[in-house]
């Protein structure tokens, strides 16, 4: 598990070797996303940012320092920034809590997301955790009460907001700083509800099964486009985001500024409307016909035929569109930079 | 957990089992003895886990819940195979239980308020929240913010249904974006955590209640023990992640037993009612609110029809029988 935290063991996986099977294939890039050489939030902002303050303390119990918030001004603009932090070495690492957020971490986010809205600052945050600290010192001080509460005043924040998924999109941690107007990915990253691990454990009882869960989970970058929860996929340089931050970064912050630009285009009304019917309507269902008047006790066979005659094909699930997003149509599923 | 579920899913069409052992006391209970406690061990007071049908006649007035959108249906959006492919499991659930899915949503009367009402269901699959289950309770929270009656929400899930991906992770925000319209709107929201809430349905709508209430020792987690233990090797407390615990460190307002679960939701409404909108000072919000023609509707037809499954008479007369938990 250590090993795993500190990006041990993965020296062996290179993108350049071609893997043998699509299953091997979704597991080297699980492994990208988890390089604990790749760009995390600040390393970003030394790049994209000419200026950034960095927000201390969620006001409550503490500083959780697997997450980092603060102001920062990119090409001149006053923006919010907000982003988990994992350490680049051991002593980092430590420091950092292996960028596992405690509840402060989310309550410090909310804090400064508030800022954002009273002084009209976009928020950019940047997502890569495995997931919410498990231990009982999240877990008493409410890790799930913090993410609802972030989650839900996201969905209403009267500001812009462009997540990017930098590394892991781990389950309801991740999601707790990834509810946006906009959600990008860089290339190499994963969002998945669940880590393979956990899935595989539940699922097929052994942890051994966590390359099948990745592959069963769609937890590529690539794929949650094509699923519509990511909107767009940022291309890493070279050999991946962990070979060249400076160009990762650079190449985030163009997508970035161009997406602020397009929000900024809307009014706040319209944006925040947006954004609630973009989440309102994730998820595919379809009706199907009403049961038959219910008989007294409709028998087995009874019951089988009605739920198989009644069973449709599944229809494509088409994602919703932000309206009025000028000057970016037909995007395709990728950017290059 | 080993735990068994010991209800038979569909309990009209009597077991062969006629005896339940309670796993609180080992007392082996007559079935039919218990159901009668509302599926409470009368010994140890144990709450067994119930059907959502059985819950909501627990619950509300006798004969006045009106099912909505029981025909909505679960999608394999991810062609997802694990030891079985997720649509094997679906029909599975669905024939255990006569759902379609995990939730059941209407609108119902309690204590002679109309409320709108969605419970969750443990025994299928897990109570795990995917789309149809997000769908249904943000349905629910819908109708409560177009009629201005409360909303409650009895959760009893797993968390989310990880067939179905990020989209399941995405039903918490769809859920949690409704509920911050109710709120904001000033509509009562109850949550009812029952065992157990766990995952991602706690960390969504099941925490943010304007009243959180409890079920007794019911199980109420984020992480798993599995997880905690596994992955930072801690030692757990006793009685961890059990609803006194949450309890004792503020995230539930009451524990409640379950024989008194409804008096209390009674009076609670009593004291959250949803100002009138023509009042002066109502914020403007919720845009997405307005209210739909055939919810309206909807409540013109309430108390008129009863819903199929209900069996009245049977829980009005058990009440009083109910132990003290």
């Amino acid at each position: 598990m250590v090993d795993r935290l500190l990006g041990r063991g993965h020296a062996e996986v290179h993108v350049d070797e071609q893997p043998e099977s699509p299953t091997a294939a979704v597991w080297a890039h699980v492994q990208q996303a988890r390089n604990l050489k790749r760009p995390h939030t600040l390393e970003l902002l030394k790049v994209m940012a000419d200026e950034f303050i960095e927000l201390h303390g969620d006001r409550l119990f503490g500083d959780d320092s697997a997450i980092v918030a603060g102001l920062a001004k990119i090409a001149s603009r006053r923006v919010v920034v907000i982003g988990f932090q994992k350490g680049q070495d051991t002593e980092e690492n430590i420091r950092r809590n292996f960028g596992l957020p405690h509840p402060e971490g989310y309550r410090k986010a909310m804090r400064v997301m508030d800022l954002a809205e009273r002084f009209s600052m976009p928020i950019i945050t940047f997502v890569d955790v495995q997931g919410a600290f498990p231990g009982a010192a999240a877990e008493e001080r409410g890790i799930a009460e913090a993410i609802a509460r972030s989650v839900g005043l996201m969905t209403r924040l009267r500001t812009p907001i462009v997540a990017v998924i930098t590394g892991e999109g781990g389950s309801g941690g991740a999601l707790g700083l990834a509810v946006g107007d906009v959600v990008l990915a860089l290339e190499n990253s994963i969002y998945s509800v669940i880590s393979p691990e956990g899935c595989a454990a539940i699922l097929w009882r052994s942890a051994e099964q966590s390359q099948q869960a990745a592959v069963a989970m769609k937890v590529t970058a690539q794929e949650q486009v094509e699923l519509g929860i990511v909107d767009a996929v940022i291309a890493e340089p070279g050999e991946g985001a962990h070979t060249d931050p400076t160009e990762t970064a650079r190449r985030i912050r163009g997508v970035v500024l161009e997406r602020l630009d397009a929000l900024g285009r809307m009014s706040i009304d319209e944006l925040v409307e947006a954004r609630f019917k973009r989440y309102r309507a994730y998820g595919p269902y379809t009706v199907a016909e009403r049961p038959a008047a219910p008989q007294e006790r409709p028998g087995l066979a009874d019951r089988l035929r009605g739920l198989l005659g009644t069973r449709p094909s599944m229809p494509p699930f088409t994602r919703p569109r932000l309206p009025g997003l000028p000057g970016l149509p037909g995007l395709p599923g990728r950017e290059e930079e | 957990m080993p735990v068994r579920l010991p209800f038979r899913p569909r309990r009209d069409a009597y077991p062969p089992d006629l005896w339940t052992k309670c796993p609180g006391c080992a007392e082996m209970l007559f079935n039919k003895q218990l159901d009668k406690s509302l599926r409470v061990c009368p010994h140890c007071s144990h709450h067994f886990r119930i059907p959502a049908r059985t819950r909501i006649e627990h619950l509300v007035d006798s004969g006045s819940f009106v099912e909505r959108d029981a025909d909505l249906q679960p999608v394999d959006a991810l062609g997802f195979v694990d030891l079985k492919s997720y649509p094997d499991r679906l029909v599975a659930a669905q024939l255990s239980t006569g759902l379609r899915d995990a939730a059941v949503w209407g609108l119902a009367a309690m204590g002679g308020r109309p409320v709108s009402l969605c419970v969750m269901d443990f025994g299928f699959i897990g109570g795990s929240m995917g789309s149809v289950v997000g769908e249904k309770v943000a349905r629910a929270g819908e109708a409560a913010l177009a009629e201005r009656m409360p909303l409650i929400i009895v959760s009893s899930s797993g968390g989310a249904r990880m067939q179905e991906g990020t989209y399941s992770l995405m039903q918490l925000v769809k859920t949690m974006g409704v509920v911050e319209r109710v709120k904001a709107a000033r509509v009562p929201f109850i949550s009812v955590l029952t065992d157990p809430t766990t995952g991602g349905v706690f960390a969504s709508f099941a925490v943010v209640g304007d009243v959180n209430i409890a079920e007794p020792n019911a199980l109420i987690r984020f992480a798993g023990d599995r997880v905690s233990a596994g992955t930072i090797g801690e030692e757990l407390p006793a009685g961890y992640q059990r609803a006194e615990f949450w309890f004792s460190h503020g995230f539930v307002d009451r524990i409640v037993a379950r024989a008194h679960l409804r008096e209390e939701i009674i009076s609670l409404l009593g004291f959250l009612v949803a100002p009138s909108l023509d009042g002066a000072g109502e914020p403007a919000t919720a845009p997405a609110s307005r209210p739909r023609s055939f919810l309206s509707a909807l409540t013109g037809a309430l108390g008129g029809e009863t819903n199929d499954d209900s069996r009245n008479g049977e829980t009005e007369g058990s009440r009083g029988e109910a132990p003290r938990g």
